[in-house]
């Protein structure tokens, strides 16, 4: 009955307080290739979320079933099934946007974040609780790559999912679409979390102080 | 079945603090690859035809740009150094596959009346930062470039990607003469019809197309023309069939 | 001809096209060990071995096993890999106990790492053949080490520095190795110009 509030949690925490990029640091390959656009990084988080809740729901549900010694083989058996399911989806239904992402799909099966929460979570917890805790992860994974996917494709090609937002006038900063681009946004970004962090840090002191 | 099998293990492993038996292990690693075999192998046969049909309408619009005009192709396989029509292809592909090889492949290109157009060729060769990929179209009895499509490329974007990009760059490509060899001129510079105007900042981008394209019609040249000569009835026959 | 075309692979691998600075492969590792130079070089040079034995793995997957069973390419490349890696590493262990020490604690780090897949899939999507694939394992794997040993030596620097805390860790690292990336961009049009 309480299996309800606990769930909720789970799924929240992935968002924010332990979001995989900004906080954790997870799956830096994905956040920082493909990102050059706002919807490849869009793309992405999807698919990387398809692979993460539908992993974690089979993990969860033949969790006593695996046995400890061959865990990670058979994690890493069920999520590389589901990569290459979802890269045959993509490239049936969207092939320019599966050409764009290439090889990077596949490489979602070497997402750390992946078979972290396989390792981590899913493998202990009931199947609600791991649905909820994947949905969350993988949430918050597709919110901080879109941030870093806005914020390259507005500065380096002065548009936003293809619409043009400044007119002919903007000079775009080409180099955030290149790779430097990718280290530069999320350097900045993990740079605002810190500070975001400090500063949420210092006034619960403050608080406990007054009390 | 299989799935039921699995429900009542658990209870077997309930007494799981010991090391479980290889067996065990192999048995549950076993399981594990034949559902992932079976959805995979489901998900492949479900999205084949798709995944097809996108490589064929794609590879048709690429064709359809570099030969304009162009209403229906066909496709063409070199091995050992002679063309053949794919339909011809079965009894060789045994031989082919020997070695280890997809034969290299070129279009031929026919308007609405069935008429022969040109070829479609690709080919590939390192630009600025990586492969370019390109499809060009070959006007072989007048010796001529009729059309020029990039299919892959990671070419800087705003400079070196001008090369698909840029209409000037690629208004080059309309009717431009392979003999002698083709050759990249400053923007605006271009006096004769076998020279191609570079683009200003992504040179070596529009050099390496040039290299492409000589490199691949180096190659082509030749079986192209023995095929038209060999051919040149049926190429037209071909289609009223 | 055919080896010009052998070295234009080799540094658009190294340099050009570099695994961590531009494809953002082997990430982890990278900005988790490459606190000390030492420690950089030697998992750099555990990732060439690895990525070499990858190239012989997946040139050997390509040739016999996936032109049968294409849906199998990511599932038998990860196991295939990780399975060989840890035999050739019990080879070592016995064959060359000196070599085991230096590399050893890290073969099992980097066996499931991006760059190792990235360098089987890259290589099978371009479509090269064994020697093609060796010389872009042994350019590949350069790359990843001269990228770690470059930021592991900027990074022993900066802890003489006095930096700001806020900035310290993972946002430095990143701001750094975007530099990096930076100058290697220098490189593009290497070989290709002419």
């Amino acid at each position: 009955m309480n299996d309800k509030p606990r769930s909720t949690e789970e799924f929240l925490k992935g968002l924010w307080n332990e979001n995989p990029v900004f906080v954790a640091v997870l799956g830096m390959c994905p956040a920082l290739a493909v990102t050059n656009s706002a919807i490849n990084a869009l793309a992405m988080g999807l698919a990387t979320t398809f692979v993460l809740v539908f992993s974690s729901l089979l993990v969860s549900l033949f969790r006593n079933i695996i046995p400890k010694q061959v865990r990670i083989t058979a994690f890493i058996i069920i999520i590389a099934t589901f990569v290459t399911v979802v890269d045959f989806l993509l490239a049936a239904i969207t092939p320019v946007i599966h050409k764009e992402l290439g090889a990077f799909i596949a490489l979602i099966v070497v997402n750390c974040l992946i078979l972290g929460r396989q390792e981590a979570f899913a493998s202990k917890n009931k199947v609600g609780l791991a649905l909820a805790d994947g949905l969350g992860m993988s949430l918050g994974f597709t919110f901080a790559l879109l941030c870093i996917g806005v914020i390259r494709e507005v500065l380096g090609n002065g548009s936003l999912f293809n619409i043009s937002l400044f007119g002919d006038n903007f000079e775009p900063w080409v180099i955030m679409i290149l790779p430097p681009g990718g280290f530069f946004a999320l350097g900045f970004l993990l740079l605002f979390f810190n500070w975001f962090i400090q500063r949420r840090k210092k006034q619960n002191e403050t608080k406990t102080q007054e009390i | 079945m299989s799935e039921e099998k699995q429900y009542t293990d658990p209870a077997a492993n309930f007494t799981d603090e010991k090391e479980p038996s290889s067996l065990k292990l192999i048995f549950a690693l076993g399981i594990a690859g034949f559902l992932s075999g079976i959805l995979l192998v489901s998900a492949y046969l479900y999205t084949l035809p798709m995944i097809e049909a996108n490589k064929a309408a794609a590879l048709q619009k690429a064709i359809f740009k570099v030969l304009p005009g162009c209403h229906s192709f066909q496709s063409l396989a070199l091995i050992d150094g002679e063309l053949m029509e794919e339909s011809e292809l079965g009894e060789v592909t045994g031989k082919q596959q020997k070695k280890g090889e997809a034969p290299k492949k070129i279009f031929a290109g026919f308007d609405d009346q069935g008429k022969f157009i040109g070829f479609a060729i690709p080919g590939s060769e390192p630009g600025f930062q990586d492969i370019i990929g390109a499809i060009y179209g070959y006007d072989a009895t007048k010796n001529m470039i009729i059309g020029f499509e990039v299919l892959e490329s990671k070419e800087t974007p705003g400079l070196g990607d001008k090369i698909f990009k840029d209409p000037d760059f690629q208004s080059n490509f309309a009717s431009l003469e392979t003999e002698p060899d083709i050759l990249a001129v400053k923007k605006g510079k271009k006096v004769n019809p076998n020279e191609v105007e570079t683009i200003t900042g992504a040179t070596i981008s529009s050099k390496a197309v040039v290299r492409l394209l000589n490199k691949s019609l180096k190659e082509w040249k030749l079986p192209v023309s023995e095929y038209l000569r060999k051919n040149n009835m049926d190429l037209t026959n071909n289609l009223k069939k | 001809m055919e080896n010009e075309n052998l070295i234009w692979i080799f540094i658009s691998a190294l340099l050009v096209n570099n695994f961590t600075l531009s494809y953002f492969l082997g990430l982890c590792p990278f900005l988790g060990v490459s606190a000390r130079l030492e420690t950089a070089f030697r998992l750099g040079l555990a990732n060439i071995f690895v990525m070499i034995i990858t190239a012989i793995c997946s040139y050997a997957l390509n040739t016999w096993v996936l032109p049968y069973a294409p849906y199998l390419r990511l599932i038998s490349f990860i196991i295939v890999i990780a399975s060989a890696v840890q035999f050739v590493e019990m080879a070592v262990k016995k064959l060359s106990p000196e070599l085991f020490r230096a590399l050893g604690i890290f073969l099992p780090l980097i066996t499931t790492n991006c760059a190792i897949l990235g360098l089987a899939l890259f290589a099978t999507n371009k479509g090269y053949g064994f020697v093609e694939g060796l010389v872009y394992a042994l350019g590949a794997g350069g790359g990843v080490t001269l990228a770690l040993v470059l930021l592991a030596g900027i990074r022993e620097e900066t802890r003489i520095l006095n930096i700001p805390k806020l900035i310290e860790g993972t946002a430095l690292n990143l701001i750094i190795a975007g530099i990096l990336s930076m100058a290697f961009m220098g490189f593009a049009g290497l070989f290709s110009a002419g």
